[in-house]
């Protein structure tokens, strides 16, 4: 083996051997790590999951329609003839019945939170079997599908796991009616989770909105091309509608809130891993100082400089990368697949887990070596550097 | 005054270290303090509502109407001071990726239930002159530049006009501020009469009304007679505290404020945790000159204060420092107008400050505490000779 190399393995060896007699400030470093990791990787869990959910929801192959301007579902109003109309627009894909278009009401209500019993705004949205069976990946997990006609809802698996109230068979009082749950369903994770469905016709009535729905749901010829349907839009005055396809529609509702989590975490992050930095760079340096004499002595018998750098490099990277597979490991057991709800773009709540991906734990480690790497150069050049004869004086 | 010498001759005398420790402690102070701030704006609404202040919605959620004519009956209920009512208008200002806060009300019932709100006489009479008047919060006015006569186009995402347009005139007859730096004032207010008669959604309802108690005894009471004088009507209502309502609307958020605080606060002791560990490992390292002081007729009370002070000296050293760039940076945040729009009322008040000042005398005497009494007890002999 080169001699350089072994060198420096002797010293790596030793530094890390030498470990337990600077418990306490090896201890406070990696603790500092792991708290800054396991801080970052929840941060960047919620928004990963949260863009998940929201992002999921949305599938090219469908658009939405609203009317103009009105951004989210809760504010769009479409006339029953609008919707008709609407049907007759080229590049929508047909079935044995015709266009496939679901026009759906979309209603808030009071729900109560397991957790904390507060009320919250639930969607309770009104819609067709067509519609239901436009949106892929849609499963009853529990009882049955909604009769239309009757007053019977199905919830989304969210909604059960978050909120008090919707258990199958259970009695809800919504707006003016009672509605018994038949059924729970789940939708591939998505928005459509922390939702009620009923029939939209039942909705209408209960809630005196007899011509009118909210928002219409197309299911397009060709996947992503909106274009027909833009311009037939486009041609007609009574039709002054916005048109996305669901995909679009939905990353823009996750935009906002990911982007605040995402851009609240970091700068949190920089600023703890700014102050485990300072900390990490005094365990280092209280260890190169106590460990002068050792150092100058190494040198003295024909070690090289670069030993005694790489050394003390070695330390620091090593403490950082114990805290960082600490704070991972911590997050990963906290906060991997909790739940939580927050308002989203349409005033209502959207359920949501945390969710580490791959690349979060890339970040994380990367943050705890960039961590172990600037608290450990300094003090490996001040190691480097050491003149041998003041380190002896120094011990004295 | 030897002994201040002293406390910073030990405190600097390896600079490095003091810098680090500083550094540190700053840091932690910093996130406090922006914590506190942020903090401090998602709860003003619950802890700046007025303790005689109710708000009356449908029972079947906040955003469903009620009918007009709920105002007067509600105006008649006993111990109902002031009455107003208000429709959610889905504002924006020609980006309508930007939603605005703008509200259709009643001005002179909105004024005397919302008696903080600040605005200069001649501005109201102008505001109730002009029936396309509109005054805008002081925060929202200079997000916008928008000035006291300015002609303003504002659209809203829900309603239309008869002519189909989204898009409402308005003229800013005033601009109102607030008796408390933290109330939010990031919002618009104009004519209920100028909003349901050009908007085709049908006639004479409202979204919600907000009421002023007598007294806040009454509040229980009054709450429970207007529900139940709506008792199964068409539409029920639910009357709380505009405190309960603004505290279960914030909760809607939820988790989310929830998280970001307890996490951060778990990275603010972890760090107070290493920096604590540092400066105790400073004085034990100084135990023969301790001895030494001793030896030279120091008495154990003396040292024992010169040690505890140099760790609470540098504890509000950094905290002192962090909490003042906190300070500013706050003030930089308010002045992004993306940030101002989520969270209008950052600011850092006196109570943080306090808590950061308790946090930072905490901090040093817990830090200093032991290895000064340890300093104090110390065996000049056994001291001397470990060396």
């Amino acid at each position: 083996m080169h001699p350089l190399i072994s060198q420096i393995l002797a010293v790596v060896a030793m530094n890390i051997r030498s470990l337990p007699q600077r418990t306490w400030m090896s201890l406070a470093t990696i603790i500092a790590v792991a708290v800054v990791v396991a801080v970052l990787l929840a941060f960047l869990a919620m928004a990963n999951g949260f863009r998940t959910t929201v992002a999921s929801s949305g599938s090219d192959a469908l658009a939405v329609v609203m009317r103009e301007g009105s951004q989210a579902e809760l504010n769009s109003v479409l006339m029953r003839d609008q919707v008709s109309l609407l049907a007759t627009a080229p590049g929508i894909k047909q079935d044995a019945q015709g266009a496939i278009v679901s026009a759906e009401l979309y209603v808030i209500v009071d729900g109560y939170k397991r957790a904390t019993g507060s009320e919250v705004n639930l969607p309770f949205r009104g819609l067709s079997e067509r519609g239901i069976a436009m949106r892929g990946g849609v499963s009853i997990t529990q009882g049955r599908m909604f009769e239309p006609g009757k007053n019977e809802i199905v919830v989304g698996a969210g909604v059960l796991r978050e909120f008090t109230g919707f258990e199958l068979n259970s009695q809800v009082k919504l707006g003016n009616a009672t509605w018994t749950v038949v059924g729970v369903f789940a939708a591939t994770g998505s928005v459509f989770e922390s939702e009620l469905w009923t029939d939209a016709r039942i909705l209408q009535s209960q809630f005196n909105r007899i011509p009118s729905y909210q928002v219409a749901r197309i299911a397009l010829a060709t996947p992503g091309d909106i274009s027909a349907i833009e311009a037939f839009i486009e041609n007609d005055p009574q039709l002054n509608l916005d048109i996305w396809t669901e995909r679009d529609y939905f990353n823009e509702q996750a935009k906002g809130t990911s982007d605040l989590i995402f851009y609240l975490g970091w700068p949190l992050a920089i600023v703890m891993a700014l102050g485990a930095i300072s900390g990490a760079l005094n365990t280092m340096y209280t260890s190169v100082s106590q460990r002068a004499v050792e150092i100058a002595t190494l040198r003295a018998i024909g070690f090289s400089n670069g030993s005694a750098f790489v050394g003390t490099l070695v330390e620091a990277l090593t403490l950082a990368v114990i805290g960082g597979f600490i704070g991972t490991i911590a997050a990963y057991l906290f906060f991997d697949g909790i739940t939580a709800s927050t308002l989203g773009g349409s005033f209502s709540q959207i359920v949501f887990s945390f969710d580490m991906s791959a690349q979060t734990f890339r970040q994380g480690l990367v943050l705890a070596l960039v961590i172990g790497l600037v608290g450990g150069v300094f003090p490996a050049w001040r190691a480097a550097r050491l003149p041998v004869i003041t380190a002896f004086t120094a011990g004295n | 005054m030897k002994d201040v010498y002293l406390i910073m001759k030990n405190l600097s005398r390896n600079k490095l270290r003091l810098m680090l420790n500083t550094f540190a402690i700053l840091t932690a102070f910093f996130l406090f303090g922006l914590l506190g701030a942020l903090k401090g704006a998602f709860g003003a609404g619950i802890e700046l509502s007025a303790d005689n202040r109710l708000i009356v919605v449908n029972k079947i959620n906040f955003t469903q109407p009620l009918p007009l004519a709920y105002f007067n009956k509600v105006k008649n209920v006993e111990g109902v001071k002031h009455v107003s009512h208000a429709n959610w208008f889905g504002a924006y200002h020609q980006d309508q990726r930007r939603p605005l806060v703008g509200i259709a009300v009643d001005p002179p019932t909105y004024l005397d239930v919302y008696s903080e709100l600040r605005l200069e006489s001649a501005a109201i009479d102008r505001w109730f002159n002009d029936r396309q008047g509109m005054i805008v919060g002081e925060a929202l006015a200079r997000t916008k530049g928008w000035r006291v006569g300015d002609r303003v186009p504002i659209s809203s995402n829900i309603f239309s006009k008869a002519d189909g347009s989204h898009v409402w005139d308005m003229v800013v007859s005033g601009i109102f501020s607030a008796e408390d730096k933290q109330t939010d004032t990031n919002y618009l207010l104009f004519h209920y009469k100028y909003f349901i008669e050009t908007q085709t959604f049908g006639d004479d309802w409202i979204g919600w009304l907000m009421l002023t108690t007598d007294n806040p005894q009454l509040n229980e009471q009054v709450a429970k007679d207007i529900d139940a004088l709506f008792a199964n009507s068409a539409a029920e209502t639910e009357t709380s505290t505009e405190k309960a309502f603004n505290k279960a609307f914030i909760e809607q958020i939820g988790s989310i404020g929830l998280i970001l605080t307890s996490v951060v606060l778990a990275a603010f002791f972890t760090i107070l945790l290493i920096v604590g560990n540092a400066m105790a490992l400073a004085v034990r390292e100084r135990t023969r000159e301790i001895a030494v002081l001793k030896t030279l007729g120091f008495t154990a009370a003396r040292i024992f204060r010169m040690v505890l002070s140099e760790s609470i000296f540098l504890a509000c050293l950094g905290g002192l420092i962090g909490t003042v760039l906190a300070y500013y940076a706050l003030l930089g945040l308010t002045n992004v107008p993306q940030i101002r729009s989520i969270l209008p009322n950052l600011v850092m008040t006196g109570d943080i400050f306090a808590a950061a000042v308790a946090y930072m005398l905490a901090l040093g005497f817990v830090t200093g505490f032991f290895p000064a009494l340890r300093a104090m007890r110390l065996n000049t002999v056994d001291a001397l000779s470990r060396g």
